[in-house]
């Protein structure tokens, strides 16, 4: 795992590890810029980032990333096929309006695709929704149902037949549970669709140059 | 378009600064113009702060804006109570560091502050030139700042940075010399005027030809079109606010008086506000150069001169890295035209930034004092300085 002193949350971690120095990679909602700017810094990546925020823009740019302004369902558009190694969409998929078009705009830009998104099939949430009588509210998902951003309902098992339906394939993936304000966490093994708050994905198109090909299925880190 | 607003002096300063002059073309190498004209001798005047480091890696050039200067920051003199017009960016410690980079500040051919313009003496006759001064082109600016870089032996420029008509001689710049400039900061600006921009332009060279002083330009040696560069100077004045900032520094106030004067004197604070632009305008301004330098704005399109129609064509061989910056009131080079070039330069897999600040001082945001711009700048240049150490 990486972390060499520094303090990236557990999960980005993970993702930083799945990917090549030296690669190309564009964040989608890459808020202020702390994947990026660990990617940039430890492996040499040619980042570039897109947030709608303006006050995370700046921070972005200021920490000199490479950051666009604007919404990321019209920013993806504008890019060369197959221009980055690496999309990531960090923690955003079940705020996206459209889901389906957006991974597939990812695909085309994009050699690989990483997604991560809160499980919402984790026990807890089904306890809370068996025993409670209302719609869960969680760690991971602390909001009501009137404020929530979160527009989309999926679990790591949903994901694995969006993939299979659409034909990618999944390169790696990891299911994990965060602790210690989400500095740490771990990988889960077992029953991960009823264990793990969190799925990460790295996804291809079904058929890749044999150079492109990204060996080691199902590691989650190195 | 605007271009030049005074400062009280804030902070460290670059100091005494002084306005230098590089003549070239002269009569045996005269500058073709984009019109085709032969032109010479041409003088451009420049500013320089800070020091060139020894491998010329930290050199910054900036483009002043419609009627600015070369006089971008500190003083001429000790007792000069107004700096130069972007003393708040540039400085030590500030956006634009002049401990670490060597600034240069351009003034164009066609202007009236040192360089040759249509107020300069034509050799042939030994008078103004007038309207002889041919018409040129933000590319004709661009490659006479070409040749004021080698004569300073500057080859490589770390960053071109400018507002407004500035920007459009920044992105010219990395159109034309794309293997000379590592990065740009193009600010509030646009890669082609539209027709709300030209329709102002046009209003305000009307101001100026239809003032009876105006005498087809030639008016040196007499009264000079003062009302008509007035009235000029107020169009661009509103245009380079808002609605928000004009209702919030004047709304419906009245100046000096509590009741209308029901006669045609400024009655309202807005009015007045406009009339003390325009007048002090004609103090520094020379008519006939504004008349010649919106022309050149008005002209400039950088995807019909550089992409045969297509701004995606244009920006193809461009090799800087960019920092777009839009603000949200700037209703005379509004957002969508920098999404524009953003979009371009992606197409094009160029590295770029793009932020809209949110300003409701309209298009002059960009020389108004505002930190989140000065943090923008500061970051983007030292990304860029360690980009090329490394």
């Amino acid at each position: 795992m990486i972390s060499e002193g520094e303090n990236t949350r557990y999960d980005l971690g993970i993702i930083a590890s799945w990917i090549k120095p030296e690669s190309r990679v564009l964040g989608l909602g890459c808020g202020e810029g702390e994947l990026l700017y660990f990617l940039k810094t430890k492996k040499q990546v040619k980042e570039t980032g897109i947030e709608i925020k303006e006050e995370r823009v700046r921070t972005c740019i200021e920490k000199g990333l490479s950051v666009l302004q604007g919404d990321i369902n019209e920013e993806i558009l504008d890019y060369p096929p197959d221009y980055f190694d690496y999309v990531i969409l960090s923690q955003t998929l079940q705020q996206v309006f459209e889901p389906e078009s957006l991974i597939c705009s990812m695909m085309k830009i994009g050699k690989q695709a990483i997604v991560s998104f809160p499980n919402f099939c984790h026990w807890r949430i089904r306890m809370q929704l068996l025993f409670s009588g209302n719609v869960p509210v969680t760690k991971e998902l602390p909001y009501e149902w009137y404020n929530t951003p979160n527009i989309r309902v999926l679990s790591i098992n949903d994901f694995r037949r969006f993939a299979e339906r659409l034909n990618f394939r999944i390169l790696k993936e990891a299911a994990i549970v965060l602790r210690d304000m989400n500095q740490n966490g771990d990988i889960v093994t077992t029953y991960p669709n009823l264990f793990a708050s969190y799925g990460i994905f790295m996804i291809a198109k079904q058929k890749l140059k044999k150079n492109d090909e990204d060996k080691g299925m199902g590691n989650e880190t190195s | 378009m605007s271009e030049y607003i005074e400062h009280d002096r804030v902070g460290k300063s670059v100091g005494q600064v002084e306005k230098k002059l590089y003549t070239f073309a002269e009569s045996s190498e005269k500058m073709v113009l984009e019109n085709g004209t032969h032109f010479g001798p041409i003088t451009l005047a420049y500013e320089t702060c800070g020091r060139l480091n020894s491998d010329r890696t930290n050199v910054i050039l900036v483009l002043h804006a419609l009627t600015g200067d070369s006089h971008m920051a500190g003083v001429y003199s000790e007792e000069d109570a107004k700096p130069g017009w972007w003393d708040i960016m540039i400085g030590p410690g500030k956006g634009m560091d002049t401990d670490r980079f060597f600034v240069v500040c351009s003034n164009i051919v066609g202007g009236c502050m040192g360089s040759t313009g249509p107020s300069s003496i034509n050799p042939e006759t030994g008078k103004p030139y007038g309207m002889d001064f041919p018409v040129l082109t933000m590319g004709d600016m661009v490659r006479a700042q070409k040749a004021l870089m080698d004569h300073l032996g500057i080859k490589k420029l770390l960053s071109v940075v400018g507002g407004s008509v500035g920007g459009m001689q920044v992105l010219e710049w990395c159109v034309r010399y794309p293997e000379m400039v590592c990065s740009a900061i193009p600010l509030a600006t646009t890669t082609k005027h539209s027709a709300l921009a030209i329709a102002f332009n046009e209003v305000a060279r009307q101001a100026i030809m239809a003032d009876p002083n105006w005498c087809n330009g030639e008016y040196y040696s007499g009264k000079k079109p003062d009302l008509g560069l007035a009235v000029a100077r107020m169009i661009g004045h509103i245009t380079y606010l808002s609605d928000e900032s004009m209702r919030q520094k004047f709304g419906r106030r009245l100046q000096d008086q509590s009741d209308f004067s029901y006669g045609f004197k400024a009655d309202f604070q807005v009015e007045s506000y406009l009339r003390y632009q325009g007048s002090k305008f004609v103090e520094r301004f020379d008519a006939n150069s504004f008349l010649y330098i919106t022309k050149a704005a008005d002209y400039f399109d950088l995807e019909q001169q550089h992409g045969g129609g297509s701004i995606v064509q244009a920006f193809s061989g461009v090799l800087a890295k960019f920092l777009v910056v839009s603000f949200t009131s700037d209703w005379l080079y509004p957002t969508y035209q920098s999404k524009t070039m953003v979009k371009a330069m992606k197409k094009n897999g160029i590295d770029v930034s793009f932020c809209e600040i949110e300003a409701d001082c309209g298009h002059d945001a960009f020389l108004l004092p505002n930190e989140r711009l000065t943090r923008l700048i500061r970051g983007f240049l030292e990304g860029v300085f360690n980009d090329i150490g490394r």
